[in-house]
């Protein structure tokens, strides 16, 4: 291929239509909380992980609704499950069980 | 002696106001320009927050004014303030002498063809919030065949300079939550997405509302206001805005949009207003007379104001506001009236 000196950046635009309802599903049924999340950022804001790799719970839950559950995953590499934000999360969420369910789910091809 | 109390407006306020007059045994006399009773409330199907039916609250505030003297398809013709009262000409013919004036005459929902880049009154598959509610009370909207994907706009006409309305208008994101879920209990398969820049719930049992909307029904709340609609070859539509949270742009294919029209001050009740010689504030809502302590008294002496003639009110607010306007009425008409020689005195030292 002729190098013209640039590429091509894939569109960082969310696409809503490109969302996986089926596979939302499996993921609230296995953890309804994530409907919950509030997006105010408590989380991510104690995370002990995210001190030094970006982590970020809330963020990761944003990037699945908006199908980005690639992202997201990435997200989550870094938690080393250590439940800080599950303290101070404002809506209850049993956030290390919505981590490993993320994983779970979203790991399978 | 029974005082005669004027008072303009058949919407919740003016209904409320009424029944609780008549009952303190003043002689109300009560005027609604459009033919029938019950302002707004009558266009509405089910309340937030706890979705009761409207036509319930509406019939429990008619059936209260039994007794009240009703002129409907009537409005003010003329006005002139006598030495203690007022003499009100009314445009059914006939002439009221009445000593206090309460006008009750609400808002205007914004009109939604104003925010273009909606595509109300453009695109076939958008609607506004009161379009829906008359869906829900009728089950007929040519708009909606088993939508699939919905979108409620939060803020149409609302917190926009360039629509003319700095102020938020209360009511509707409370409204938008509780239409997101009718629409899911409509349609359950349906995806439901809400597009809001702040989230305001501040009534008992709103927030409730907005947790059962994502636990119970999955509604998407997405922070960011609508920036831009058009119509794809099929009638359904592309929006436009940005994810401020994800700090991305984002887009989303949807069959129907539900605009959250917002409150305007009432176009009648500015001619009213401009009648009885009664300021404005910037907003266009009526002045009261010194803020938080006489919230219910005009400018003018002898008139008063309940609901959402002075700004947007929910309507247990609005309620409330016009059981104090009945009250804020009575003590004035006894502290002032029994004493005619001292009339002019007592005005000027108790308004
Ligand atoms: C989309 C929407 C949904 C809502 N849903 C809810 C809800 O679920 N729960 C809730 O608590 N609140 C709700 N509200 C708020 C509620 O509608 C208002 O609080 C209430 O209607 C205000 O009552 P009002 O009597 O002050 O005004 P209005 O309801 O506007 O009534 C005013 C009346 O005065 C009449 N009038 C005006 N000028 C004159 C004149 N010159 N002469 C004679 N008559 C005149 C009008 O014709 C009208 O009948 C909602 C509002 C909106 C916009
Ligand atoms: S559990 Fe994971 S995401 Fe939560 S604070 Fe600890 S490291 Fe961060
Ligand atoms: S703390 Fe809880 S509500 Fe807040 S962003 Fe994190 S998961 Fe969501
Ligand atoms: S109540 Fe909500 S939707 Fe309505 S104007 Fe205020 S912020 Fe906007």
């Amino acid at each position: 291929m002729v190098d013209f000196g640039f590429g091509l950046v894939p569109s960082s635009r969310i696409n809503l239509d490109l969302f996986d309802k089926g596979k939302y599903e499996e993921l609230a049924a296995l953890e309804p909380d994530v409907r919950i999340c509030m997006a105010c950022g408590s989380c991510t804001a104690v995370c002990t992980a995210g001190k030094f790799e970006p982590t970020s719970l809330r963020e990761a839950i944003e990037d699945i609704k908006n199908a980005r559950a690639d992202k997201a995953l990435q997200m989550l590499e870094p938690c080393q499950l250590c439940g800080k934000c599950s303290m101070v999360c404002p809506r209850g969420i049993n956030t290390r069980h919505l981590i490993l369910s993320i994983n779970k789910i979203y790991s399978e091809k | 002696m029974k005082n005669n109390i004027l008072i303009i407006g058949g919407g919740p306020a003016g209904l409320e106001a009424s029944a609780q007059l008549q009952r303190m045994g003043y002689n109300v006399i009560l005027i609604e320009r459009s033919p029938k009773l019950g302002g707004h409330l009558a266009k509405w199907d089910r309340l937030f927050p706890d979705r009761v039916p409207a036509d319930e609250v509406l019939r429990s505030l008619l059936d209260a004014t039994e007794g009240v003297k009703c002129f409907t398809d009537t409005d003010i013709r003329a006005i002139n303030r006598l030495d203690k009262s007022y003499n009100v000409r009314l445009t059914n013919g006939i002439t009221v002498l009445s000593d206090a004036v309460l006008v009750a005459s609400g808002f205007d929902l914004f009109n939604a063809v104003r925010k273009e880049e909606y595509g109300y009154g453009i695109y076939n598959q958008v609607m506004t919030n009161a379009d829906l509610e008359a869906y829900f009370r009728t089950g007929e909207d040519r708009r909606i065949e088993n939508p699939r994907k919905v979108g409620f706009v939060h803020c149409v006409g609302s917190r926009d300079e360039k629509a003319g309305c700095r102020s938020c208008s209360k009511v509707c994101c409370a409204t938008a939550v509780k239409q997101a879920i009718e629409m899911k209990q409509a349609f359950p398969e349906a995806e439901v997405f809400c597009f809001y820049m702040d989230l305001r719930l501040f009534g008992r049992h709103y927030e409730d509302l907005y947790l059962e909307a994502q636990k119970e029904y999955g509604v998407r709340f997405i922070r960011g206001r609508v920036a831009e609609v058009s119509e794809n070859f099929d009638g359904t539509l592309l929006v436009k805005a940005e994810d401020t949270v994800a700090s991305k742009p984002l887009k989303v294919t949807l069959d129907l949009l539900v605009l959250m029209a917002g409150m305007r001050p009432s176009a009648s009740g500015k001619a009213l207003g401009e009648l009885l010689g009664m300021n404005v504030e910037d907003d266009g809502y009526f002045a009261v007379r010194s803020g938080i302590a006489a919230g219910q008294r005009s400018q003018q002496p002898g008139i008063f104001l309940a609901g959402a003639a002075t700004g947007p009110k929910t309507l247990p607010e609005t309620l409330a506001d016009a059981r104090a306007a009945a009250m804020e009425v009575d003590r004035y008409l006894t502290e002032v009236f029994p004493d005619a020689r001292n009339y002019k005195q007592l005005v000027k030292e108790r308004w």
